[in-house]
This record gives structure tokens, C-alpha cells and sequence, in this order.
């Protein structure tokens, strides 16, 4: 039966099957892609309309709002809308802590890449997976009951501070800078290492001279992208921080972020009122901000040497 | 070192058995290295010319679960036995790769490396080094205008000169090559074999080829392995002409690998 269908009619049945499936997986995937696309775009939207409100609508200067420290949205008579107290926080405890989990997770990086290649790998790489499967509410927790005493007695202050969110957010970030680092040095050649050594350096010469200018832009890649988790974090943050309006003067000083203020003031205010319009106008910094470390990113990755 | 006549030996490998984990790879080599010589191992793959030739500056320590037993004597000092000065031994001993491996850095900071890690700092005589080290591999004119541009935008032939260059920074008295023309043209290859002719002058030279024309133009001695085992090691012109053993001459003559 199958054999009297001429070759020709054959190919181009065969083809013509191979062309359905082939269709159909494109539009699969053409769909995925633009369903991302859309939800992508529709948030942007939604957040930059809502946001914009603010200060198209409610007429609040955009200077005084990121730089006045003065927050009182309650206030009946004069009501002050000054977010600059959480937007310090935001960076500070950004910057702190990725100055804590930088040389941590690249050190454990080098450590795992470069000194104990055979059982460093496995022991900090099961560590390093269940610090990522930890939720944040666990982390938060902890700071809490653990860190938050622990800051009050040993260093002052309330206990709940940015010290205390910073050492937070550093163990959280910790594995994103971590396993990001580790790639980059593992990724690189073999020969790197060689040509070093075989002119007489050593190990350690070998790694600082060599090795981390090699993957450098790699390694600030993790560190950014560490600062980017950090940014957006939220609940483990709120739960350790004091969430203040006043801008802190000390790191053992209480203090707010942006997300944490968000989360903190989007059940109780009324959807449509100024309050809850200046929640938005936080969310949409928050989405520059993502965008900005997106646009680092890209840049370190287009300088990448290997 | 310049006393020594070319007699002399510089290595003399005794004995030298090597084991990856259970495989052994090397089979009680026997193996003298004279002065100002150019040695050219041959053999086909596998058959352990990378592993010995890395055992001659303990680059093979980098590869974990090696053992070693007999004598790699270096100057009369046994490197496997006495505590070895393996910064000494490398700067002594220096190495080129079968692909080019230049740093990402600059062509000025590539060249610079190995003196400054050996505690050189002062501008004037690094710029003398590595002027002179690319004159040496006939680099200088091809790059002197942009010495800090990055290395890896040289091609793969000017890449390998970089990294001779770079591996003669360290003043070594013997040079190891490991298949260094494998990766390039036939251009590229015959600039680095006249490169070769110049500096046996100055430098002991051990090269791993796959070429035969190769190792018959450019070396004293040459050495052939099979299966971890150093079947013969003699004169270049005897060995091509009038190998000793049988299996030398299947192998020069193409009937295997
Ligand atoms: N890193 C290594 N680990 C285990 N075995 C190796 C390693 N490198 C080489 N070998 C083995 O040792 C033998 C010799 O390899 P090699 O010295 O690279 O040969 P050649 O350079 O002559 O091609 C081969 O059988 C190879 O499989
Ligand atoms: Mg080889």
C-alpha cells in the first residue's frame, strides 16, 4: 500500500505534517511570548498612570515628594507628603548589604572555584539551595525572635534598625551573589589558570590578578543582581526595620523602605485617595529602579571579557 | 648557567612512572635533556607526550589524583623528592600552550605580567622587558603602537607570539611548547618556526608535535612516545633515517596514528 504512493507525493506529505507541527510549536511559543510581552507593558502602564496620579492629579510637587523628609499623609489640616525617609532607606539597606554579601559570596565563590573545587562545592552548594528555599517570611521571623534582641542588648538602640534589616537582606542575597559569582568563575578557561602558574605565580596571585579581573564584570553582575532582590524585598525587611517615617541618623536607628510602606499602608487607605495614590507613585519608583538595575546589568554583560 | 657546555645534562628523567588515579600514563620514562638543545616529542594522542612534558615544570600538580614515582632531576635536584621552590622552577622553566592564552588585559600588561608578579615595579625596566621580549618573537613592530589595546584582539598566530613573549619575561633557561603551531595557519606556524630556529640560540627547547616535517626541521633530538611508554630518543636525523625500533618507523612513516 505504501509503497505504490509515488516518492514525490510521500516528500511532500511528509513535509506537509512536519510543517503543522512546526506551525503549531510557533504559535506556542509566539504566544508565551507575547502574553509576557503584554503583561509586561500592562504593568508598566497601570503603575505609570497610577503613579503619575499623584502629581497630575493631587497636585503634589515630584521634587517635594522625593525629597522632603517630612511624611505626615494624615495630617488634617497640612498634610505632608515628603518620601524621602524611605527612599534613603531603600538604598541604604540596598548598598549595605550588598556591601556585607559582596565579598562574602564572591569569597565563597573563590573558595568553592579555586580552593576546595572538590568537597567545597558540596558542602556550601546544598547550604547555598536551602538559603534560597527559605521564604522570606522565615528570614523575617528569625530577625525577629534572634537578631532583633540581639542588636537591642549587644549594639543599642531598639533592636529593630537598619543594621538589623541589612544583616537580614544580606543572608537573603547572599545566594543569589553567591551562586552567580560561582558560575562566573567556574566559566573560566582552564588556560587562564595555566598561563598564570606556569609563569611562576601563585594560587593566590593567580586568583587576584588573573582570575576576578577576568570575571569582574560577571561578578558585579551578581552583586547587582543582589542589590535588585534587595530593593524589592519586603516582608523580611518590615518585620525588623521599625518602619519609622524619620530619617534615621544612625544605622542602629529605626527606618522604612518603600516597600515596606507600601505593604504596610495599601490595606488601610481607600483606593482613589492621595494617601494611596503616593503608594503607587513608591511602586513606580521601585519599577525604575528595577529598570535601572536591569540597564547595569545589560551594560556589564556587554563588557564581558571572556 | 652559561658555564655548563652543551653536554650537559639540564633534566634527566630517571625512572618517572605517573598514574592518573589507577591509569597508568606514563611507563618508567627514561629521559636526559641537554643544554641549548631542541627536543621534539612525537607520538600519536594519548600517548602521554602532554602529561611528561607538564611533569617538567610540575604543571601536573594542578590536576588532582596524579601520583609520581622515580626522578625528574632539574639541574641536578630531584623536583620530586626535595622540597621544590615551584615559583623558582617556573620562572626557570617556562611553558607555551597548545592554543594561545593570553590574559584579558592589555598586550602591555599580558607581557608585564610575569615581572611584576616577581616583584618588579619600576616602569622604565618593564617597558625594557617587554620591549625586548616582543622584538625576541617578532611582535614589536605588529604591536608597538598599541600596547594597550587587548590582547585578545590579536589573531591566533600573534597570540601565541605574545604568550612566547610573555613566557620569555621570566629569563627561563628551557622552554616547554606544547603543540604550538596545532591551532594556527601554515602561515602562522612557519613564523613561529623560524621564531623557534632563533631561539634555540639562547634557550633549551622541548617541543610536543604532531607534525613530523615539524619536528624534523626544528629539532637536535627527537623523542617518541606510545602508550606511556618513551620507545626511542635519539639524534633527529638517525631517528628519521634509521629509526631502532620498528615501531618508530611505522609511526614516521604513517602506518599509524
Ligand atoms: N587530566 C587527566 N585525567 C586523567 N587522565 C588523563 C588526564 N590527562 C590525560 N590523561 C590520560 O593520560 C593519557 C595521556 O594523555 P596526554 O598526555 O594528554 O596525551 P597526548 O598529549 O600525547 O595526546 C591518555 O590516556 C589520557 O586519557
Ligand atoms: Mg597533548
Amino acid at each position: 500500500m505504501e509503497k505504490s504512493v509515488p516518492a514525490k507525493e510521500r516528500l511532500i506529505k511528509s513535509k506537509n505534517s512536519r510543517m503543522n507541527g512546526e506551525a503549531r510549536g510557533r504559535m506556542l511559543v509566539t504566544a508565551s511570548a507575547l502574553i509576557m510581552i503584554f503583561a509586561t507593558v500592562a504593568i508598566t502602564i497601570f503603575l505609570g498612570s497610577k503613579g503619575l496620579q499623584t502629581f497630575t492629579k493631587n497636585g503634589i510637587s515630584p521634587i517635594e515628594f522625593i525629597t522632603s523628609t517630612k511624611w505626615d499623609p494624615t495630617n488634617a489640616e497640612s498634610p505632608l507628603y515628603g518620601a524621602f525617609p524611605f527612599i534613603f532607606g531603600s538604598f541604604a539597606v540596598t548598598f549595605l548589604s550588598a556591601l556585607v554579601a559582596a565579598p562574602l559570596g564572591i569569597g565563597g565563590a573563590i573558595f568553592m572555584t579555586e580552593i576546595a573545587p572538590s568537597w567545597g562545592r558540596k558542602v556550601l552548594q546544598p547550604v547555598i539551595e536551602l538559603l534560597v528555599g527559605i521564604p522570606s517570611v522565615v528570614y523575617g521571623f528569625i530577625g525577629l525572635s534572634v537578631l532583633v534582641p540581639f542588636i537591642r542588648e549587644n549594639v543599642g538602640g531598639l533592636g529593630f534598625s537598619l543594621l538589623t534589616g541589612t544583616i537580614v537582606l544580606s543572608i537573603m542575597i547572599l545566594p543569589t551573589v553567591t551562586s552567580i559569582a560561582t558560575d562566573a568563575m567556574a566559566s573560566l578557561p582552564t588556560a587562564l589558570r595555566e598561563g598564570s602558574l606556569a609563569l611562576g605565580a601563585t594560587r593566590w596571585q593567580t586568583i587576584r590578578k588573573v582570575l576576578i579581573p577576568a570575571a569582574s564584570p560577571t561578578l558585579l553582575t551578581a552583586v547587582v543582581l543582589g542589590m535588585a532582590r534587595a530593593f524589592g524585598e519586603a516582608l523580611a525587611v518590615q518585620m525588623v526595620i521599625g518602619n519609622v517615617r524619620t530619617l534615621p541618623s544612625s544605622i542602629i536607628d529605626a527606618s522604612a523602605t518603600l516597600t515596606t510602606i507600601i505593604t504596610l499602608n495599601m490595606g488601610h487607605t481607600t483606593y482613589g485617595s492621595i494617601e494611596n495614590n503616593t503608594l503607587w507613585s513608591m511602586g513606580l519608583l521601585l519599577l525604575i529602579m528595577s529598570f535601572a538595575f536591569i540597564l547595569v546589568i545589560r551594560y556589564l554583560s556587554a563588557r564581558r571579557k571572556i | 648557567m652559561s658555564t655548563l657546555t652543551t653536554t650537559e645534562r639540564v633534566f634527566d628523567v630517571k625512572d618517572l612512572n605517573l598514574w592518573y588515579g589507577d591509569n597508568l600514563a606514563l611507563k618508567s620514562i627514561n629521559f636526559p635533556i641537554h643544554y641549548n638543545e631542541v627536543t621534539a616529542i612525537i607520538g600519536p594522542s594519548g600517548c602521554g607526550k602532554s602529561t611528561f612534558i607538564k611533569t617538567l615544570n610540575l604543571m601536573i600538580n594542578m590536576i588532582p589524583g596524579v601520583k609520581m614515582s622515580g626522578e625528574i632531576n632539574y639541574r641536578g635536584k630531584n623536583i620530586l623528592s626535595d622540597k621544590v621552590d615551584l615559583v623558582e622552577l617556573r620562572k626557570n622553566v617556562g611553558m607555551v600552550f597548545q592554543k594561545g592564552n593570553p590574559f584579558p588585559q592589555s598586550i602591555y600588561d599580558n607581557v608585564a605580567y610575569g615581572p611584576r608578579i616577581h616583584g618588579l615595579k619600576k616602569k622604565q625596566e618593564l617597558d625594557e622587558i617587554i620591549e625586548k621580549s616582543l622584538i625576541d618573537v617578532a611582535l614589536w613592530d605588529e604591536v608597538k603602537d598599541r600596547l594597550n589595546a587587548p590582547a585578545m584582539g590579536l589573531s591566533g598566530g600573534q597570540q601565541q607570539r605574545l604568550c612566547i613573549a610573555r613566557a620569555l619575561t621570566t629569563k627561563p633557561e628551557v622552554l616547554l611548547m606544547d603543540e604550538p603551531t596545532s591551532a594556527l595557519d601554515p602561515i602562522s606556524t612557519s613564523k613561529i618556526e623560524e621564531l623557534i630556529f632563533e631561539l634555540k640560540e639562547k634557550y633549551t627547547i622541548v617541543i610536543v608535535t604532531h607534525n613530523m616535517q615539524q619536528a624534523s626541521r626544528v629539532s637536535d633530538k627527537t623523542a617518541f612516545f606510545l602508550m606511556g611508554e618513551l620507545i626511542e630518543l635519539d639524534d633527529t636525523t638517525k631517528v628519521f633515517s634509521q629509526p631502532y625500533d620498528q615501531r618508530t618507523e611505522d609511526y614516521i612513516s604513517g602506518r599509524f596514528g
